[in-house]
């Protein structure tokens, strides 16, 4: 009887850390959104969804970003809000658990009557929101870089796509710092497809694979991927890990002996706000690919970096998706008033071509596929914490999901 | 060669990691039989202790005793740890002997309260530690081949702790009684031992023991709310493996997942490994169910 009690346990115990890790926890205080159910339009005051993990794993990263979308949610009512309207933010928590994001997403759309919806992060949680976008004609603004090919008609996406991010860092890379490529990700849909997208680059503009490896999220471990990388030797470390794994991978390399000098690593999912986590010494010398940074040169940014602070801190930090989350604001309430009304069929024909000076630099929304021409900037990590450019591109990069314009890409698109 | 070198202490690494975060389980899972979930975030206290202790030696202390930040940490951790073991067995645990998976479900929920606690005092993004300048760099055993000082420090540290732990439990009088008290509860009380005081003691100290593992991790991992659910599974795994009830089964435990861990990685990919050690392990629970060194007492199997 009791031979089986300890692989019962150990069974239990395996499914239950395993959605433990996946969705965290749901108690976070959630604002009640307001007594009835009213129209978004009617009244003096429009709803909008927003819809980030707020506990769980990825709160890690997204709760700056929800911040940074009431920040400018507050800005816009304080001018007078839009349609002379004031903006009713509806918070929900999306858990860091992909059902949880479709079920908050339909729960705004159909209960709340929210007129749009700002959120998500992971590559997962908008795979799972839209169907549901799609199906309820809802409008999802989504702020972080990710892997491209994708257009959905309800969808806006603020991050950048991976011709505004990894296909001009590898060419740069190839250029200034060496052909040989090890490509590390963790083991999910961003990394996977990202790698796919870089070795058909690389066969295209002359670089060389000399490893590829995943681990799973979460991996803490990195001592036998360093000596795999040592005995590959390449002259690039390509970095697609998410999350906390960074951290580990940073400090145990770093343990290892091997420094930025010795090794390029560029990582597209590092930002100030990682970089705390890790620690400056660790990261010191390493590089990273965004469309924006902190240290970012405008008068728009100064503006945006001191309003931040001035509402959550002088300690917190802005970075990439925090700044998309913050113009995905802006570019939906400019269509709202170009359009002069909340609905969807409307403010998408409003978006097209909508331009707005975000901190980064201005951005465009381009008609055919909601993507926004952005600009892309390689930074290295500073002393103090924060990137200096070290390269940008001419000017905003017109957004291309599908890679239709690269020829070596045409094996991608066409799956 | 170089590399097979590297790869043996790698693996012995990755044991000494494994041992340090089963300890602490070992004794409130493995003597005790409470399944104690929130083990994984008695280890996050342990690395938020150390990142406070870093803080204040920052602001208080001169730029040079900051080095020795790391030395402080580690009792500060254990205490940190074994206090709020001591609060959690007097609140919640001690209604739960006995009845193994309603402890299982309780401390869950202790867990999540914990992780959102420290999302709420901390903030949910990471925080950094910046590790002791004697930790870093590493001892060069031949061209190309470094063992990180932090590594070693981690493999000292965890022989310490368990030697430590061995004169506690098999050569104290404290310890004797601990025993007595997990082989036979109703003998020992009779025989005049308090019962309650051991069990509160015997799950503080593991909780403490989990404290001091966080400290470790500051060194090589993420710091942040969720820290716990990194470990929480290899902690148990290793524990089961080792057979409930016996360190040495612990120590074995490790060693062998450890060791079994680094290779399978080095020879797939690290999620393969995974996958291939736990079948591994699931494949080995069937032929031995009750682990690598299974202690026979009466009243475990009741």
């Amino acid at each position: 009887m009791k031979k089986s009690v300890w692989s019962g346990v150990l069974l239990v115990l395996l499914a239950m850390s395993l959605v433990l890790a996946a969705c965290g926890k749901n108690n976070s205080s959630v604002p009640a959104s307001g007594g009835e159910t009213n129209t978004s339009a009617e009244g003096g005051e429009i709803k909008v969804g927003i819809l980030h993990s707020l506990s769980g794993t990825m709160a890690i990263s997204e709760v700056s970003v929800k911040d940074a979308e009431m920040m400018a949610i507050e800005e816009i009512n304080a001018k007078g809000g839009v349609l002379g309207k004031k903006l009713v933010p509806v918070v929900e928590d999306g858990a860091s658990d992909w059902p949880t994001f479709a079920e908050k997403a339909r729960k705004l759309i159909s209960e709340d009557k929210v007129a749009t919806v700002f959120g998500g992060w992971t590559s997962a949680s908008r795979k799972a929101m839209l169907p549901v976008f799609e199906e309820l004609n809802g409008l999802l603004w989504y702020p972080v870089q990710y892997e491209g090919l994708e257009s959905s008609p309800n969808i806006f996406y603020t991050g950048a796509t991976t011709n505004q991010q990894i296909v001009p860092s590898v060419t740069w890379l190839l250029e200034n710092r060496g052909k040989k490529f090890f490509l590390l990700g963790s083991d999910y849909v961003f990394p996977r497809t990202a790698n796919k997208i870089i070795k058909e680059q690389l066969k295209a503009e002359g670089g060389e694979l000399v490893g590829e490896e995943y681990t799973p999220l979460g991996h803490t471990d990195y001592s036998t991927l360093i000596s795999k990388i040592k005995e590959a030797d390449p002259d690039i470390v390509y970095n697609t890990l998410n999350g906390d794994s960074n951290v580990a991978f940073f400090k145990q390399l770093k343990d290892a002996g091997i420094t930025a000098k010795d090794l390029t690593t560029l990582s597209v999912s590092v930002a100030e706000e990682e970089i705390r986590g890790i620690g400056t010494d660790v990261l010191e010398g390493h590089l990273a690919a965004w469309n924006y940074y902190q240290t970012t040169d405008t008068p728009e940014n100064k503006t945006f970096v001191a309003n931040y602070k001035k509402a959550y801190g002088e300690d917190r930090v802005t970075a990439d998706p925090i700044e998309a989350g913050y113009i995905a604001v802006y570019l939906w309430a400019a269509a709202v008033e170009k359009a002069g009304s909340t609905d969807v069929a409307a403010v998408k024909e409003a978006a097209k071509g909508l331009e707005f000076n975000a901190p980064g630099g201005k951005v465009t929304i381009d008609g055919d596929n909601q993507h926004i021409y952005k600009t892309v900037r390689i930074g290295e990590v500073q002393a103090d914490g924060q990137f200096k450019e070290i390269f940008a591109t001419d000017g905003p990069v017109k957004p291309d999901p599908y890679l239709k314009g690269y020829d070596w890409a045409a094996s991608l698109s066409a799956e | 060669m170089d590399v097979t070198i590297l790869q043996m202490f790698n693996g012995l690494s990755v044991s000494s990691i494994l041992l340090l975060i089963a300890l602490g389980l070992a004794i409130t899972f493995g003597l005790m039989n409470v399944i104690n979930m929130a083990h994984g975030e008695l280890i996050m206290i342990g690395a938020y202790a150390t990142y406070v202790t870093q803080t204040l030696f920052k602001d208080l202390f001169p730029e040079a005793m900051f080095g020795w930040y790391f030395v402080a940490a580690i009792p500060v951790s254990f205490m940190a740890a074994f206090l709020l073991g001591l609060l959690l067995e007097f609140s919640l645990i001690r209604f739960l002997y006995g009845r193994p998976l309603d402890s299982l479900l309780a401390t869950w929920g202790v867990a999540l309260v914990l992780q959102q606690l420290a999302r709420t005092v901390f903030g949910a993004p990471n925080v950094a530690v910046t590790s002791p300048e004697w930790l870093n760099g590493g001892l060069t055993v031949m061209d190309g081949l470094v063992f990180p000082y932090k590594r070693i420090f981690i493999i000292g540290l965890v022989a310490a702790t368990l030697f430590v732990m061995y004169l506690y439990i098999y050569r104290s009088h404290a310890g004797r009684r601990m025993r007595a008290v997990m082989q036979n509860r109703d003998m020992a009380a009779c025989l005049g031992v308090s019962t309650r005081r051991v069990d509160a003691l015997t799950f503080a100290i593991g909780s403490g023991i989990a404290g001091i593992a966080g400290c470790a991790l500051t060194l090589m991992g993420p710091i942040g709310p969720s820290l716990g659910t990194y470990y929480i599974v290899d902690a148990f795994m290793v524990v089961v493996l080792g057979g409930v009830g016996k360190l040495i089964g612990t120590v074995i435990g490790a060693v062998g997942i450890g060791m079994t861990n680094t290779l399978f990685e080095y020879w797939t990919t690290a999620s393969l490994g995974k996958v291939l050690v736990f079948l591994c392990i699931v494949a080995f629970l069937q032929w031995k169910p009750k682990g690598l060194v299974a202690m026979r007492t009466r009243s475990l199997d009741s």
